[in-house]
């Protein structure tokens, strides 16, 4: 990618900003999508940039049409994204699906505004951590990352790149509207080549190419339509040509697959941030914009002499069940503040498996959480 | 029971993925020979085969796409356009054909076809009409004849339906043609052109569906609806789109309707390529 394409440099950018550049240092080069708040700038700064470096920006006439324009783009050999919130991540579902069933590489990016239905337009929650996990039909597996800042909305997007291309998936990027209206300062590297990640392509000719081949690995080469390889895709269950096969026998195979491809990678996918988890007796679980809050929280409660540490989550899916499970046998509790009224609290109470207590710290949404009421509850678990 | 018949091969073959044959679809079915017509118009056209795609979305007609030895996707239900958009707008030296139904390519996926003509994308669209939802065991559609019976419609049907040419057209298409399958020859030209033709364009293949439709509004053999057409078409090239609404009994108007010129998506926004470039020397 010639260089002038990026704007590299240190930069004072709102986090839906600086999640286009992201994309742009990826190497997107395609975005479809619908106007909606608190995820508006991710578009408009698309529309201005990608012309730019030669890339397609389509408003499309809804989200539906912008998740199936991104996957067909996909197709094309292109790297694409869209962005929305809430209302239009429920239209995106079905077709986030088909590029789960596709295996198609591509990138959603959700700046959560509070609901449910229209909510709370441009102001935060976190409300569809677990619908980013099952919102579409069907048993899959899925990549979801968390940004806490505008430059993690940067680099997670460029992971989130990366990510899609390796294990042929959508991968979400699951910010908040905090994170993405917030402005800092945010460093854009230069990302050479090795930074950058893409999706495997056939090496064999097309008469000998099977489109979900996977003798050599749980991901299978992916062509691009107009190469010749006359390759077909289906969202009915296939089989490794790619054609539908109705059997139970097919569905296994297929399904076991697309799952197991993200679920046996959990170590290569999966990333926390650990502060003072060691020896800690209570352990804030956190993630996005309530991670930061969590952090000061902590902070206080070790200036008070409390054994306090903070998890935050950088990959929320797939979850690190391992990590949390070597905690729970070393800690009291654990307290997981978010913007819902109880997501993510399950999954750490699924791993601690009553091995140590689990407190939710719930907020409805429209504001961030005061330090105060995790601080209050580090103190009470501590006790 | 299917019985597995034995045949030659066809010089068509190669557009075919001959290894799935038999089809899915039902005897005296209009879908096939409609197929037929689009990889004779391939050739015709004089396309290369490796840059042609074929997308679309769900019910019978859904089905081409995995029949079709090209580039093919089978999508969501209404939502081969805007797949085919992207796939389009990312790699613009591929003609890209929707094939679907008139339920997926109306009902559902409707918003996205007015929305793909007013953009006028490089796209060819061909809608099976066969009047009803075949897959689904015969449902009515937005484009069942008013009083045509269906499974959701057994008193009648009681909803006016669209008149695609002139929705299309409307809309902005710049290629609309309206053809049934028993007009396989002119079929076939008609979509030779349209693959060449920048543009939208789309063309509404009327088509039997004699396992539903056509029996339960009186024409129960597999001939019945393709005697129909044969007696009620009437050839009207040029003819204003508004003039050529269907009706349960009355005539069929087909032909070639619309064929303009109008800059395509891609031109267009080759124009905004220029402007942001130019845009970012200035400020440089």
């Amino acid at each position: 990618m010639p260089k002038d394409e990026v704007l590299c440099g240190e930069f004072f950018i709102n986090g839906d900003t600086a999640c286009a550049e992201g994309a742009i240092s990826a190497g997107c080069r395609f975005f479809a999508g619908y106007p909606i708040t608190p995820a508006t700038e991710v578009a408009e700064r698309m529309s201005e940039r990608l012309p730019q470096v030669g890339g397609v920006f389509i408003q499309m006439e809804d989200e539906i049409a912008s998740m199936n324009a991104v996957l067909g783009a996909s197709w094309a050999g292109v790297k694409a994204m869209t962005s929305t919130s809430g209302p239009g991540f429920s239209l995106m579902m079905e077709n986030i699906g088909l590029g789960v069933m596709l295996e198609t590489p591509c990138v959603v990016a959700n700046v959560q505004r509070a609901g449910p239905s229209t909510g709370l337009p441009t102001l935060v929650a976190q409300g569809d951590m677990m619908q980013a996990r099952w919102g579409s039909h069907g048993h899959y597996e899925i990549i979801a990352l968390v940004p806490d800042s505008p430059q993690e909305m940067f680099d997670l997007t460029v992971q989130a790149f990366n990510l899609s291309e390796k294990y042929r998936v959508p991968v979400l990027l699951m910010a908040d509207e905090a994170v993405g209206h917030m402005s800092e300062k945010v460093v854009i590297p230069e990302l050479n080549s090795r930074d950058l990640v893409t999706r495997p392509r056939p090496k064999v000719t097309p008469d000998k190419y099977v489109p979900y081949d996977t003798k050599k690995g749980l991901v299978p080469p992916m062509a691009i339509a107009g190469e010749g390889y006359r390759f077909h895709v289906t969202g009915l269950t296939h089989d490794d040509r790619g054609y539908p096969t109705m059997t139970a026998q097919a569905q296994d195979k297929l399904v076991r697959r697309l799952v197991d491809k993200i679920r046996l990678n959990v170590k290569d996918i999966t990333r926390c941030q650990e502060v003072d988890t060691e020896g800690a007796e209570v352990i804030v679980v956190s993630y996005g914009i309530t991670a930061r809050i969590a952090r000061y929280a902590v902070q206080k409660a070790r200036q008070e002499g409390i054994k306090a540490g903070l998890l935050r989550l950088i990959t929320v899916w797939p979850f690190p069940d391992e990590r949390i499970k070597e905690l729970a046998a070393a800690t009291k509790a654990f307290i997981v503040p978010e913007i819902n009224y109880g997501q993510i609290v399950r999954e750490v109470e699924r791993c601690a498996a009553g091995k140590a207590k689990v407190r939710l710290v719930p907020h409805m949404g429209g504001a961030v959480p005061l330090p105060d009421v995790i601080i209050e509850a580090i103190r009470e678990e501590a006790r | 029971m299917s019985k597995m018949l034995t045949v030659e091969s066809n010089p068509l073959d190669c557009y075919l993925r001959v290894d799935r044959i038999p089809h899915i679809w039902c005897a005296s079915c209009g879908i096939g020979p409609a197929t037929g017509c689009f990889v004779r118009a391939i050739d015709r056209a004089g396309l290369n085969p490796d840059k042609v795609s074929v997308v679309s979305g769900i019910g019978c007609s859904g089905r081409v796409a995995g029949y079709i030895k090209l580039d093919s996707f089978h999508t969501t239900h209404g939502r081969a356009l805007p797949f085919a958009t992207g796939l389009k707008l990312a790699n613009p030296e591929l003609s890209v054909t929707v094939f679907s139904g008139d339920g997926d390519i109306v009902a559902i996926g409707g918003n996205h076809l007015i929305h793909s003509a007013r953009r006028n994308i490089d796209l060819t669209v061909i809608c099976i009409n066969n009047f009803n939802y075949g897959m689904t065991g015969g449902q009515m559609g937005p484009t069942t004849p008013l009083d045509a019976r269906s499974t959701t419609s057994p008193y009648g049907n009681y909803e006016y339906p669209f008149n695609l040419p002139y929705l299309v057209a409307a809309s902005g298409a710049t290629y609309v043609a309206r053809w049934t399958v028993l007009h396989v020859r002119e079929l076939e030209r008609s979509i030779a052109e349209a693959l060449n033709k920048r543009g939208f364009s789309f063309i509404e293949v009327l088509s039997p569906c004699p396992t539903v439709y056509g029996r339960m509004n009186k024409m129960p053999r597999g001939l019945d609806e393709m005697r129909a057409y044969k007696e009620r078409s009437v050839i009207r090239d040029g003819a204003d789109p508004k003039d050529v609404e269907l009706s349960l009994n009355g005539p069929i108007a087909v032909g070639k309707f619309v064929d303009i010129e109008r800059p395509t998506l891609w031109d267009c926004y080759q124009q905004v390529l220029d402007r942001a470039r130019n845009r970012k020397k200035r400020k440089e």
